[in-house]
């Protein structure tokens, strides 16, 4: 097989997603109280704050349009996280690849398995935070629970690059280059904090060009139950990301872990 | 950078393999290359009849795996462990249910099954990672250097569930360090050094193609002995303040150590250590 073929998971992906599903159930009450705790100090914080001086915005409470905006950011920030930070642990101090590698599960299925992984815990943060917005009424249609297959195929696409930075990384303050460098950015241009035609058209073009945009321009209509402008330009910009992203991700780690 | 150049050996089906070599000899390269875990550049390498590369599914369904570094899932308990190991082999859940407890009564840690893994001593890891192994109940075991850093009750008991094993028909291939160990438990072995081959045999074949039958292990002011004065079949080594002369008349080893006084004698047979260090040399590696 050579290396830069495209990535053939098989099923055993599954038994890598459940490996940390299972681990992850033993967590799961302190894991669950900061996926609700995290959005709640945000939304009122910065949401209620902020929103008296804003009022409305693209036709929608400040509180409600942030509310949105923080789903798709988490669903990004929490699949980074988990491919980067928990990814490395198992691949390096803990071995655990290395022992699966042994059995016929093979690295394309570990690399899949752990993106379907990150998605799930996507699904899960940005779930909370729609509760959390339901309960304190920024979200009132039901039409709104469609974001979750959208939040688990985000955090997929956000995993992906994730995985490449952790297929080059020798310790975890590797990672901050990337936090810093590309998620930051992101976390503040990309339309999860105000609209990204207010900024300048130059700007707007390169923001563009970054993945976040796609996913809150998906995701907050869906939440706020308005349409979906260009929804066939920001799903391929976004699913085109993750798939090269995935195919690098796949061979990088081919590359790490057969040595 | 080439770990294994020249390297050509053929493994009996129910048999004992060993793999022997000083550090960075290849040891563990050839055994990840054989598991399709280290590339190659060239060559053939085939497991059970099938080349590593097409039928690596296969393989891997019949292979079991006891790595040199341990590596069994922290985040687990020792039951647990093998549960999961098992569904990465996509075993049938109900069959893992029926074959675990077997596991670990053979291995005897059956009373630490839920216990998590950082609670158990360096020998039950290497017990749970033998059973891990057999969780998929292999034809090949391959174990890489299964005895090291253990102290003698846990080496032995990885010993006779070795035995065991190759009893009940599985083919083991190991590494080791240990020449005690190979002799014990190989059938054949290999030695290798710089990736190469040294010398294939079953071990009393090595000793005897290799080394003469007897030595004598001389300690204390060995510059006092006149090297040059023994007979011409005698061959010596010097290490620090040790001598060992090799020859095959035994007797004459013997008498010759009763006129040595105030030296400390040791008057055995060859084991294969001695094949190995002297095929090897003394020189320590890296």
């Amino acid at each position: 097989m050579n290396i830069l073929t495209p990535p053939r998971p098989g099923l055993e992906c599954l038994a890598v997603w459940r490996r940390n599903a299972l681990v992850w159930r033993r967590v799961m009450t302190t894991s669950l109280l900061f996926h609700f705790a995290e959005p709640l100090l945000y939304l009122l914080g910065i949401g209620y704050g902020l929103g008296r001086f804003v009022g409305e915005l693209d036709g929608m409470p400040y509180f409600t349009f942030l509310a949105s905006g923080f789903i798709a950011w988490s669903a990004m920030n929490v699949a980074s996280m988990e491919s980067m930070w928990s990814v490395y642990t198992r691949m390096v101090p803990q071995q655990t690849y290395e022992g699966i590698l042994a059995t016929p599960t093979k690295v394309d299925d570990i690399v899949f398995g752990e993106l379907l992984w990150c998605g799930t815990k996507s699904l899960m943060s940005g779930t909370a935070i729609l509760a959390v917005a339901a309960l304190l009424g920024a979200v009132s249609n039901w039409d709104a629970l469609l974001v979750v297959p959208v939040v688990f195929l985000t955090g997929i696409c956000f995993a992906a690059p994730g995985l490449i930075v952790t297929a080059y990384a020798t310790s975890y303050d590797h990672f901050s280059f990337y936090l810093t460098l590309v998620m930051t950015p992101m976390f503040i241009l990309c339309g999860v904090f105000y609209p990204v035609a207010s900024l300048p058209d130059t700007a707007q073009f390169f923001v563009q060009l970054l993945p976040l945009t796609h996913a809150v321009e998906i995701i907050r209509p869906i939440v706020v139950g308005q349409p979906i402008t260009d929804l066939g330009f920001h799903l391929a910009a976004l699913v085109g990301f993750g798939l090269v992203t995935t195919w690098i991700a796949t061979v990088l780690f081919r590359r790490r872990l057969i040595n | 950078m080439v770990a294994v150049a020249d390297l050509s050996f053929d493994i009996q089906p129910q048999s004992c393999f060993g793999l022997l070599g000083p550090n960075g000899a290849g040891k563990t390269t050839t055994l990840r290359m054989l598991l399709g875990q280290s590339p190659r550049s060239g060559g053939v390498l085939e497991v059970f009849g099938q080349d590593i590369n097409h039928g690596r599914r296969a393989i891997r369904q019949r292979t079991g795996v006891v790595p040199q570094a341990d590596n069994l899932d922290p985040d687990f308990t020792v039951r647990e462990n093998l549960a999961m190991y098992g569904s990465y082999f996509r075993l049938d859940p109900k069959v893992m249910d029926e074959r675990i407890p077997t596991l670990l009564d053979m291995v005897e840690l059956a009373p630490r099954a839920n216990d998590r893994i950082s609670t158990l001593s360096g020998g039950m890891k290497r017990r749970l990672t033998l059973a891990r192994a057999l969780v998929n109940d292999p034809q090949l075991l391959v174990l890489d250097e299964p005895t090291t850093g253990l102290d003698p009750q846990a080496r032995h008991m990885i010993w006779s569930l070795i035995h065991q094993m190759k009893r009940s028909g599985k083919t083991i291939l190991l590494t080791t360090h240990y020449m005690e160990e190979a002799e014990r438990l190989c059938d054949d072995v290999i030695v290798i050094d710089e990736g190469s081959l040294l010398a294939k045999g079953s071990p009393s074949e090595l000793i005897e193609t290799f080394c003469e039958s007897t030595v004598l292990e001389i300690r204390g002011d060995v510059k006092e002995i006149r090297i040059q004065s023994l007979p011409a079949n005698w061959r010596t080594e010097e290490a620090g303040e040790s001598l060992y002369i090799y020859a095959d008349d035994s007797q004459a080893l013997e008498d010759f150590s009763k006129e040595l006084i105030g030296m400390l004698c040791l008057h055995r047979r060859a084991m294969l250590e001695d094949v190995f260090l002297r095929l090897t040399g003394r020189a320590l590696r890296g």
